[in-house]
């Protein structure tokens, strides 16, 4: 049985009281839950602090290019269906450098768990604006206040028919494992947007801030199945920001789409190259 | 650096590299500055952010985008209708750039940008060498190097005045050490507005996109055509030669400060051994320098700071009397085990009646610290090579050998 042990405590170099802390703990007791032990798991990061996530899990990692964990993920799955794989990434990595990516693996719908830690700011690069940060915030670049409009990610994924969409509250471990567990257990893409207090760099987004806003999904009785009512609920924030699974669907997997791994793994597949070797001599 | 009469000390100010930069471009008066914020660079957009925020650069935007591929391809759009445009980043970004970079030099846009030289992942690394800058040599952009805080800034005004000169009409990279130069605090001159005018004249864009006057930018050159811009390139980087000289010059009868135009030369009259090295190292191999002239070693250095255009005749000139030369490269292109300054001066004496030995050694890869014990032994051997010939060709510095 996997427990807690199997993924123990690493020294890590984030600030005190980082939200990130939060998320490492959910991610790590949601493992727990599906059983997986950490040989079964590969857990792929950009760059950021967030993307530091893989240096304090004891599993399979990958540390990638700023912006381009989603289709190194994606990669990895199609090789080795057998792994779990984790993606984690800032809202910087995943909705700025990387924004392309997310579009694309939405549509694709690999069967992996894309983990944002949404601070709504650039926390490594020391408090640049990122694309979910609010309209006016005063950063040393965005001397004057922000003036993109932040993008809501979960409306995007929603219209995208995202097979998978939700979000979780840093603050909130229990609630985020449980989001982890299902996005986890979910076949298909599954985005989970993670509330994440950074102290040092975002004074507006605060853990205070939070909470007084974030409101449960499941506590109103509210049931993922709906893509227009997912897509209203993407849009609520202000006073009340909704935190749970907004919407779910089954469907065919980018695994699935490819009939010859029912035969197994790619990588556990004996290499055969006569077939290669009689196309290549068909066109001399 | 040389001056013209006394380094006016009562105009230096001490303050961070980035912002002598930063404040360079403010006074060199860009309309559009767009960048993505990169360890080590971002001190310096921050600089100029604020800049902006006081009113400080008038006519001048400052676009905030999601990538360095969307930064310098805002620059392409803004310089195609006549904007003096500027952007700054390093490693992970200028390597992201790199397919705009053609673009850019391609479509003849005298963009201005500093490249904070940092090292390339993986594995990640945010410190100091040139292989980010170096990875990009082919792309057609003016690569100058900086030596100093001072250089740096000043480096910057003059990159503007090489890449619009008619003549020239390439687009400049001004790159400078990360950390070493851009975090560091050294006193400086802070580049007069009233003077950097005189030096900058506004810029008059050659060929623009006007509906008054319909032209396109970028479309296809068909085999009929495409090597006639690849030619027209490579004549306007051989125009430049004279045009960075030419800038260093004009700088100096105006600001009163000189570092060397296309190379500098520091004790090379009489050396037997010359260095050959870019960027901040320069200051440790003058120190060095210094000191083993004490001993008696006839050693000099000579300091490139234009790595392209390559400045094959200067570098020639300079080093003909020497009996053994020694280049020291911050980067190394994998699989032919030397660096990229080494191979290029190597080349350029080929079918010359010089034989003079070169030797080659890669150091300071991911910003390993060069100590002045380091550059006596590259001294010693060269010694070595001047007495027995050349053992070791070209070499890695400072291996650990016990982690290998
Ligand atoms: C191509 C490229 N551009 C820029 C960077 C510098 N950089 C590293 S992390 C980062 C953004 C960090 O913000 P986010 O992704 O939100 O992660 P956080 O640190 O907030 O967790 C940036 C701009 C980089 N590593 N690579
Ligand atoms: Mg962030």
């Amino acid at each position: 049985m996997v427990t807690m042990e199997d993924y123990p405590d690493i020294e890590t170099e984030w600030c005190p009281g980082c939200g990130n802390f939060g998320i490492l703990k959910a991610i790590r007791k949601a493992l727990v839950s599906v059983g997986k032990a950490p040989h079964e798991v590969l857990i792929v990061s950009g760059i950021g602090q967030a993307g530091k996530l893989p240096h304090y899990m004891k599993c399979n990692t990958f540390n990638g290019l700023h912006g381009r964990t989603l289709p190194l993920a994606t990669g990895s799955k199609a090789a080795n269906h057998d792994l779990t794989v984790l993606t984690v990434g800032g809202d910087g990595d995943t909705y700025g450098e990387g924004g392309n990516h997310l579009i694309h693996a939405i549509r694709r719908n690999p069967n992996i768990t894309a983990i944002v830690h949404d601070n709504q700011i650039y926390g490594l690069t020391k408090g640049q604006a990122s694309p979910t940060s609010e309209l006016g915030m005063k950063t040393k670049v965005q001397t004057h206040g922000v003036v993109n409009t932040p993008l809501s990610p979960l409306s995007l994924a929603v219209s995208l028919d995202c097979s998978f969409v939700a979000r979780g509250y840093a603050g909130n471990i229990e609630h985020l494992a449980g989001i982890l567990e299902e996005a986890i257990k979910h076949r298909g893409f599954a985005l989970v947007d993670i509330l994440q207090p950074c102290v040092t760099f975002n004074k507006l987004n605060t853990f205070k801030w939070y909470a007084e806003r974030v409101y449960r999904l499941d506590e109103e009785g509210y049931v993922p199945d709906d893509r227009i009512k997912a897509f209203e609920r993407s849009l609520e924030w202000g006073d009340r920001i909704p935190i749970g699974i907004f919407y779910k669907k089954e469907k065919p997997t980018f695994e699935d789409g490819f009939g010859t791994l029912g035969e197994g793994t790619l990588i556990s597949r004996p290499k055969d190259q006569t077939l290669v070797e009689e196309l290549i001599d068909s066109f001399m | 650096m040389v001056t013209k009469g006394k380094l006016e000390m009562e105009k230096m100010v001490v303050v961070e590299g980035s912002y002598a930069v930063a404040h360079a471009v403010k006074v060199c008066r860009p309309n559009v500055i767009s960048a993505y914020p990169i360890t080590p660079q971002t001190h310096i957009v921050e600089g100029l952010s604020q800049f902006i925020a006081d009113g400080e650069i008038q006519n001048c935007e400052y676009i905030n985008v999601e990538s360095e591929f969307s930064a310098l391809s805002a620059l392409v759009g803004s310089s195609a209708v006549g904007a003096r445009c500027y952007s700054a980043t390093t490693s992970q970004g200028l390597e992201l750039m790199h397919e705009v970079l053609f673009n850019v030099s391609g479509m003849r846009m005298p963009i201005v940008m500093t490249v904070v030289n940092r090292a390339v992942s993986a594995p990640i690394n945010i410190w100091n060498d040139h292989q980010d800058a170096i990875s990009q040599r082919d792309t057609g952009w003016i690569q100058l190097y900086a030596e100093d805080l001072q250089e740096a800034a000043d480096m910057t005004a003059q990159a503007f005045k090489i890449a619009e000169d008619e003549e020239v009409l390439m687009p400049v990279m001004v790159c400078m050490d990360g950390f070493i130069l851009s975090h560091v605090y050294e006193p400086v001159v802070l580049l007069e507005q009233e003077l950097t005018d005189e030096y900058l004249p506004t810029y008059k864009p050659l060929n623009i996109l006007d509906p008054k006057k319909p032209m396109s930018f970028g479309t296809l050159a068909d085999p009929n055509y495409y090597t006639e811009f690849r030619y027209l390139q490579q004549k306007a980087m051989e125009n430049a030669l004279k045009k960075i000289e030419d800038a260093a010059n004009e700088f100096y009868d105006m600001f009163g400060r000189y570092y060397g135009g296309l190379t500098d030369k520091y004790q090379t009259g009489d050396a037997d051994i010359i260095l050959v090295a870019m960027g901040s190292i320069v200051g440790t191999i003058k120190d060095t320098i210094d000191k083993l002239r004490q001993k008696g070693v006839k050693v000099g250095l000579l300091k490139v700071r234009s790595f392209r255009p390559f400045p094959a005749e200067a570098i020639k000139e300079a080093i003909k009397d020497a009996k053994v030369v020694a280049v020291l490269d911050k980067n190394i292109s994998l699989g032919l085990n030397e660096g990229a300054l080494f191979t290029e001066i190597k080349s350029c004496l080929y079918n010359t009646e010089n034989r003079v030995p070169v030797v080659g050694y890669m150091i300071g890869h991911g910003g390993r610290d060069i100590r002045m014990s380091t550059i006596e032994n590259i001294i010693s051997e060269a010694q070595e090579v001047m007495e027995s010939g050349i053992r070791k060709e070209s070499q890695f510095t400072d291996v650990r050998e016990e982690i290998l």
